[in-house]
């Protein structure tokens, strides 16, 4: 195992975070703020309870994998493609470092950003609305995992992309819909059936239902279902990432 | 910008005889056996390539656009995926033994690309982590100060000139203490002043036992550096020669005479001798192997006289490599 070059892509990454911190950082964390201000107190006061829970509260989990989601696909897929689009990763495939460990640099850094990220979104929630975290080893493993997930996804998505337009394509207009979709802002059991048999393809469902329950012991599917689903993900992920490096998509001539 | 060489690093090292006069025989320290490459688009940019690199060698690869150095040279660095043939770096295989092989190798790419908004200090440590070596202050200073980096650094890579970029990126390769070092193309686009400069970097890397394989444009530089030459045309390696050889085995001397007055023809009596007439008949020019020991320029100035040829000036001249490799090319 190369530790030094893990050590050193990972410290890369991470100085880069603090280099756009506003971007990184501070913007994602006033944009969710608003989701507050707007959906928990302007409209969220004029909405009943869902099972007990004040809307505000009910979105709180749903915003965090929001976020989750868009800054773990949005931080791996930048941190790969950048080096593809200046050059420098002439010197990464000259390296002797294994895809396993560029892997665990790079999504390790991108899913430590997201992870910091949602902590403080979480931070920020609890200034606006009750949070409760009824199962936090739960909450931890779910935050872990997705932020894992979604920087490989995010990864393969910057090996996939040979323009700015493709790096911003998934995230935009695949995350971001499937996330609003797929039960942030409700209960799939506020949908008539059919959309509800519809939205179990939405995978974010899994997600935010097993994350939902870790706060508030409510969920859309099971949270072994959630779990599984999740882990899934990770493994498909993995392996195409695996497939891209052993074959040189899109990475070697 | 002068360079500043320490120790490891000597001087003297600039007059030293080509390593070949020195280190005999030389081991090889990359073996390359029926290389093959062909792109996706169906290029097939090198063919069944067979190239030993001895260890200490200054290895100059010349060949025209397009030839095949980069693709070869990105091969054995691990960045192109062969698609037939082995390659061997101090006896690891690039594929199987990737960590070991790679880890020797220092590679400076032709393009200046760079970590724009990196410190110096900060991308040539990040270079050394990720080839597996601990972090090493020392080692990183004494590079900086070497390549005359020290002062910068603390800057934005950004911030500086081509030159320093092209410095920055030689610390980058440096940095994990290569005992193989791969420049492509080091000095394009960089002034005579910095040219100078990194001649006397890769001599001094020479002296201190790193092999070094060069991709050029500039003939002269590979005629001033190189222990050995390779070309390389249309994917295929035509010719490797150690350089003192070649210029012996294919270069040519001409002896060139302004006559004091013009001819029509060559007379009759010279006809013996390789002679042709130029600049309307005004000049009579001989060629000749400069190899031959006995060239038979004397006979020619007497059978000259006795022709009755007068000559008012004379001048010899030598076929650098650039006419070599030009001729090379063109019949490869």
């Amino acid at each position: 195992m190369n530790v030094h070059a893990i050590r050193a892509i990972y410290a890369f990454e991470m100085a880069r975070t603090r280099r756009t911190l506003f971007q990184s950082i501070i913007s994602p964390v006033i944009s969710t703020s608003l989701y507050f201000v707007v959906f928990g107190a302007a409209i969220g006061s004029r909405i009943s309870e869902i099972e007990g829970i004040s809307y505000g509260a009910f979105i709180v989990p749903g915003l965090i994998m929001l976020s989750l989601l868009t800054q773990s696909v949005s931080n791996a897929s930048f941190g790969i493609y950048f080096p593809k689009f200046t050059g420098t990763i002439y010197e990464l495939l000259s390296a002797p470092v294994s895809f396993f460990e560029i892997v665990l640099s790079y999504v390790g850094a991108a899913a430590t950003k997201s992870i910091l990220l949602g902590v403080i979104i979480l931070a920020t929630a609890w200034l606006f609305v009750p949070v409760q975290i009824q199962h936090p080893v739960w909450m931890v493993l779910f935050l872990l995992l997705t932020a894992v997930t979604f920087s490989l996804l995010g990864f393969l998505i910057g090996i996939w992309a040979d323009n700015f337009e493709k790096l911003q394509f998934v995230p935009l207009l695949i995350i971001t819909p499937l996330t609003f979709l797929g039960g942030s802002f409700y209960s799939i059991h506020m949908l008539p059936p059919f959309w509800q048999t519809v939205t179990l393809f939405n995978p974010v469902v899994y997600l935010v239902s097993g994350f939902r329950w870790s706060f508030y012991g409510l969920a859309d599917v099971s949270v072994g279902v959630s779990l599984g689903m999740t882990l899934v993900f990770l493994g498909v992920f993995l392996a195409v990432v695996a497939w891209m490096f052993r074959t040189g998509y899109r990475l070697k001539a | 910008m002068p360079l500043q060489l320490s120790r490891d690093f000597p001087q003297s090292s600039y007059n030293a005889a080509p390593a070949s006069a020195i280190v005999a025989p030389m081991q090889s320290i990359i073996s390359v056996a029926g290389l093959s490459k062909t792109y996706a688009t169906g290029l097939n940019a090198l063919k069944d390539i067979n190239l030993e690199i001895r260890a200490g060698e200054i290895f100059a690869l010349l060949g025209p656009n397009g030839a095949g150095k980069t693709t070869l040279i990105g091969t054995i660095c691990g960045i192109v995926n062969p698609s037939a043939g082995h390659v061997r770096v101090a006896g690891h295989d690039i594929v199987r033994d990737y960590r070991a092989s790679r880890s020797l190798i220092g590679l400076v790419p032709q393009e200046l690309t760079t970590d724009a908004f990196e410190t110096v200090w900060d991308t040539v440590s990040f270079s050394r982590g990720l080839f597996g070596k601990a972090p090493n202050p020392a080692h990183i200073e004494k590079i900086l100060k070497e390549l005359s980096l020290w002062p910068k650094k603390g800057s934005m890579i950004r911030t500086l000139s081509g030159g320093m970029k092209r410095r920055v990126m030689i610390a980058k390769a440096l940095s994990h203490e290569p005992q193989i070092l791969f420049l492509d193309e080091p000095t394009a686009g960089v002034d005579v002043e910095l040219r100078r400069d990194m001649w006397q970097v890769v001599r001094a890397l020479r002296a201190s036992g790193v092999t070094i394989i060069l991709t050029t444009h500039y003939i002269d530089e590979a005629e001033e550096m190189a222990d050995r030459i390779g070309v390389i045309s249309k994917g295929e390696l035509i010719l490797v020669e150690d350089k003192t050889v070649l210029m012996k085995k294919l270069g040519r001397k001409q002896l060139s005479l302004q006559l004091q007055q013009p001819l029509t023809a060559v007379p009759a009596s010279l006809a013996a001798f390789n002679l042709a007439l130029s600049a309307g008949g005004s000049e009579l020019t001989y060629t000749y192997d400069s190899h031959v020991e006995r060239a038979g320029i004397a006979t020619l100035l007497k059978a000259l006289d006795e022709a009755g040829v007068a000559f008012k000036d004379l001048q010899t001249t030598q076929s650098s490599l650039e006419d070599i490799f030009v001729n090379l090319v063109k019949v490869g």
